[in-house]
This record gives structure tokens, C-alpha cells and sequence, in this order.
């Protein structure tokens, strides 16, 4: 689905002679549920930046599909830390934003959307402008505008940071239910140890600038997960090796 | 009923200042310098033909005429000035300092340039409102998200899609508050540059009953010029309602 092959990266505007990126290599597999886990400031969101294409490899190529584009853009999905509704647009109309933009017509993106708001528990705020929903319904929305870019590979950057712990558990195993009816390939950033171990099929740790290789951890359960398989004596050894290892990386 | 309440304290004021000039005027009994409100009203009924159907439509043609040619120039200006770092540096100076000259010194310049035709009276009335819906517009352009525009761009949006999805509806109720500036400082500018060379207008007028020490004829016209400045603002507020729905004010 994606590759990255000996990527090296380097923000322009930046004095730093080090690269933030160093020839790294990454791979992921069509229908995976990746989690990207690392401390703020890692170069995580960076990933992101140059699977999405606004930003462009110093050296090496990323592959999707097994084909080098020229460029990213308007070929992955991306759902951004907050939820960055346009507040001048009803839920409907932030929602088909993306097909909008492919020049769908608007009756028929319309008819499209409000089925699929109904699917994600929206409906009756259809018209209700973003100000009026709370936080994990503005998510919602977010990621089904995110689903309706039509990409199969969908980057979600700790899209539920900002919620509380109640509505953050309630949202991510609405995920894992949205994720497997879909059949999407979805990479996750997140710092919360417990919600990669919760999610993902494997964790991909960021080690440290410049990020050279990602180092992988296998999930091991299977699907579906309730949240109660995390108080397993295994994934609770396995989440004391993580923390530690973050803790790690910090401190360096 | 609680709408009505909010306008009681206003209300009140305006009343009890009405009755103090009210009872002053009558005190100081010189009506050709301070004339009651009561005197300008009877005044403003005496004069109703003439102030209505033949000054008020002049002014409000100049009105009309200059702020839709500011809307016209400032939002293009606007977005050249958006579209293009260089235009941008060259312009903005220029305009503010413009707003450093005395543009009431400058009107007479007008009347020599454009006669006594609309022309004079108009141009005085652009200069004075296109500057704040220029600015308004052009920072409005500038408040544009940027994190929403790289969203927009993850989404394979070109450049006119980023301009009309994003950088107009963000940069709309910048515009709206300029415009709430300028349409106030419209009926300044059209009532100055008839004071300064006119043949009809209601600044024209109320400058004419000025020589002819008429203190009540000075000041009916100057309340018509008021009334159509509160109308035009009300009127753009009522159109920020409408076009702002989701701001909720």
C-alpha cells in the first residue's frame, strides 16, 4: 500500500544541519491499522506531512500502490489534530466538502452524505453549523469528510487528543467498527500507549531525531478487541517495555 | 417584552438629553443659533417637500454611487493585493498614508476637477470609505486558517478553490465591519462635498440656511443625514445577520 524507501527529509526554513528524517524505510500493508507512537516534537506529524505531499523527500521516494507520484496531494486522506470544521458550513456541507472539490454535483453529493451522517449518529444536526455539536461529534464529521476523500490509505493525526477519556474510548472503538466495515488502511499518530495497544494491528515507535528506522511491536490480539483485553498480563508487560522505552527517548 | 427592555436605558437617555436641549433652547430663546428639537421638527414638516423629493435624492445618490463604487474598488484591490506579495508591498503603504491627507482639504480640488457635476461629490465619498473596507477585506483575507488550507490542499484543492472555499467565507465578516464603517463615513463624505460646491443634497441645504440664519433649516436636513446613516447601518447589520447565520449574533 506504502512505502517508504530510504527517505531523508530537512524543513527548509530550518538552520539545523541535521536532518529531522535519515534514510528511513517503512512499509505498510493494505487493510493494516498502524499506530505511529512517539513523544510531541518527535517528527511524527512530519510523516504525515510527507505522505500527504505538502511536503516533499530531500532524498528517496515514497510509493503508494506500488507508484511514485509526483506529487501526494489529493491522493491520501488526512484527518488533522483538531478537528478543523469550517464553522461558515453546516455539518452536511463540511462533510461533502471533499466531493465538492472533485466536482461532484451538489444534489448528488448531498444524497451520498446525508446517508452516510446518518450511519455516524448525525443525523438531526445535519444542518446545525459545527459550533452546535460537541466534541467527538465534530470528529465524526471530521472523519467522515476525511473517509469521503475516497482514499484508501487514511492518516489520522491523535485525532482524539483533545476529548475526554470517556468520549475518547467510546470514539476509538467507533473506529474500530468504522475501520473494519470500511476496508481502509488507516496510520495513527498518537503518544497514548493505550490507545495504540487498543487499536492497532502493529506500533511503529519513533526513536529520537533524526528518525532513521521505526522500530515495530506486534499487537498481540485479535479482532475484535474489547477494552478489557488490554488488563491481559501479556499487553500489560508489553505496555510497561513501551512506556519505558518512551520514557527512554525522552530522557536522551 | 425582553427585547423592549434592552432598548429602555437608550431610549431614556435620548429622551432626557431631548428635554434638557428642549428646555435650554427655550431658556436661551435665540432660535436662529439654538433651536429646540420641537422648532427643527416643525421646521423639517415646513421644508418636507423640498427636503424630500429634491435634497435627499441627490444625497443618497451620492451615497449609493460612492459606496458601491468603494466596494467595487477596495474588495478588487483586496484581492490583488491577496493574490500578490508585490502588490501588496507597493499598495499598502500608499494606502494608509492616503489616509493621512485631509481629504477635506482636498475636496475643493474636486469642485475644480469635476465642477459642480456628482462627480466631485462622489469622489470625496470614495475617498473616505474605500479605505476601511480595502483593509477590512484584505485582513480578513489574511485570517484565512492555515491549517484549513493544507487540509484543503491533503484534499487536492487548486488555487481557486482555496480562494472561494476558504479565504472569501473567512475574510466575509472582516468585510462586514468595514462595510459598518464605511457606510457611516459615506454620509460624512457625500454631506462634505456638498457643503464645498452643490446645487442641490441635503449638505448643500443645510449650508444655505446657514447665511440665511435659519438655525432650525441648518439642522433638519443634518437630522434627514442621520436618519439615512443609521437606516444604512441597520440596513448592513440586518445583512450580517443573514449572510454571518452561523456566527449566531
Amino acid at each position: 500500500m506504502l512505502q517508504f524507501r530510504n527517505i531523508s527529509f530537512q524543513y527548509k526554513h530550518n538552520d539545523r544541519t541535521s536532518p529531522l528524517i535519515k534514510s528511513l524505510d517503512m512499509n505498510v500493508h493494505k487493510g493494516e491499522l498502524i499506530s505511529i507512537l512517539g513523544p510531541s516534537g518527535s517528527g511524527k506529524s512530519t510523516l504525515f506531512r510527507l505522505i500527504t505531499g505538502l511536503e516533499q523527500p530531500d532524498a528517496g521516494e515514497i510509493r503508494l500502490d506500488g507508484r511514485v507520484f509526483k506529487s501526494l496531494l489529493g491522493r491520501v486522506g488526512y484527518m488533522p489534530q483538531q478537528d478543523l470544521l469550517m464553522p461558515w458550513r453546516t455539518v452536511l456541507d463540511n462533510a461533502l466538502l471533499p466531493l465538492e472539490l472533485k466536482g461532484i454535483k451538489k444534489e448528488e453529493a448531498r444524497k451520498e452524505v446525508l446517508k452516510l451522517l446518518e450511519e455516524f449518529g448525525l443525523s438531526g444536526f445535519e444542518y446545525h453549523f459545527p459550533s452546535d455539536l460537541s466534541g467527538g461529534m465534530r470528529q465524526r464529521v471530521s472523519f467522515l469528510r476525511t473517509i469521503l476523500s475516497g482514499a484508501d490509505l487514511l492518516l489520522l493525526d491523535e485525532p482524539f487528543s483533545a476529548l475526554d477519556a470517556i468520549t475518547r474510548l467510546s470514539m476509538q472503538e467507533w473506529l474500530l467498527l468504522q475501520w473494519e466495515k470500511r476496508k481502509k488502511t488507516i496510520l495513527f499518530i498518537t503518544h497514548d500507549v493505550n490507545e495504540a495497544l487498543f487499536l492497532s494491528d502493529r506500533i511503529l515507535i519513533v526513536n529520537g531525531t533524526p528518525v532513521h528506522n521505526l522500530e515495530e511491536v506486534q499487537v498481540p490480539l485479535g479482532r475484535p478487541r474489547t477494552i478489557q483485553d488490554l488488563n491481559h498480563p501479556a499487553l500489560i508487560q508489553l505496555k510497561d517495555d513501551l512506556l519505558h522505552q518512551l520514557r527512554m527517548k525522552v530522557s536522551r | 417584552m425582553k427585547k423592549w427592555k434592552a432598548f429602555l436605558p437608550p431610549v431614556t437617555l435620548v429622551m432626557f438629553f431631548i428635554f434638557i436641549w428642549e428646555a435650554g433652547a427655550r431658556a436661551v430663546n435665540v432660535s436662529f443659533i439654538l433651536p429646540g428639537p420641537s422648532g427643527i421638527i416643525i421646521r423639517l414638516w415646513e421644508l418636507k417637500e423640498i427636503l424630500f423629493f429634491e435634497h435627499l435624492p441627490a444625497t443618497s445618490l451620492i451615497i449609493l454611487l460612492g459606496l458601491s463604487i468603494s466596494v467595487l474598488l477596495g474588495v478588487s484591490l483586496a484581492v490583488w493585493m491577496h493574490a500578490s506579495q508585490a502588490v501588496e508591498r507597493a499598495f499598502y503603504p500608499i494606502i494608509i498614508s492616503s489616509q493621512m491627507i485631509p481629504i477635506i482639504a482636498l475636496a475643493p480640488i474636486f469642485v475644480l476637477w469635476f465642477g459642480y457635476s456628482i462627480w466631485s461629490k462622489v469622489v470625496v465619498t470614495v475617498l473616505i470609505t474605500f479605505f476601511p473596507i480595502t483593509v477590512s477585506t484584505f485582513d480578513g483575507f489574511r485570517s484565512s486558517s492555515k491549517e484549513l488550507k493544507e487540509l484543503l490542499l491533503t484534499m487536492g484543492a487548486g488555487k481557486k478553490d482555496i480562494f472561494l472555499k476558504l479565504n472569501v467565507p473567512s475574510a466575509l465578516p472582516y468585510f462586514m465591519s468595514g462595510l459598518k464603517v464605511a457606510v457611516t463615513l459615506s454620509v460624512i463624505g457625500a454631506a462634505i462635498g456638498e457643503w464645498l460646491g452643490a446645487q442641490a443634497g441635503l449638505g448643500y441645504f443645510s449650508r444655505r440656511m446657514m447665511t440665511q440664519f435659519d438655525g432650525a433649516g441648518v439642522f433638519a436636513p443634518i437630522v434627514l443625514l442621520s436618519v439615512i446613516g443609521i437606516c444604512l447601518f441597520l440596513l448592513v447589520n440586518l445583512l450580517e445577520k443573514y449572510v454571518l447565520k452561523w456566527r449566531k449574533i
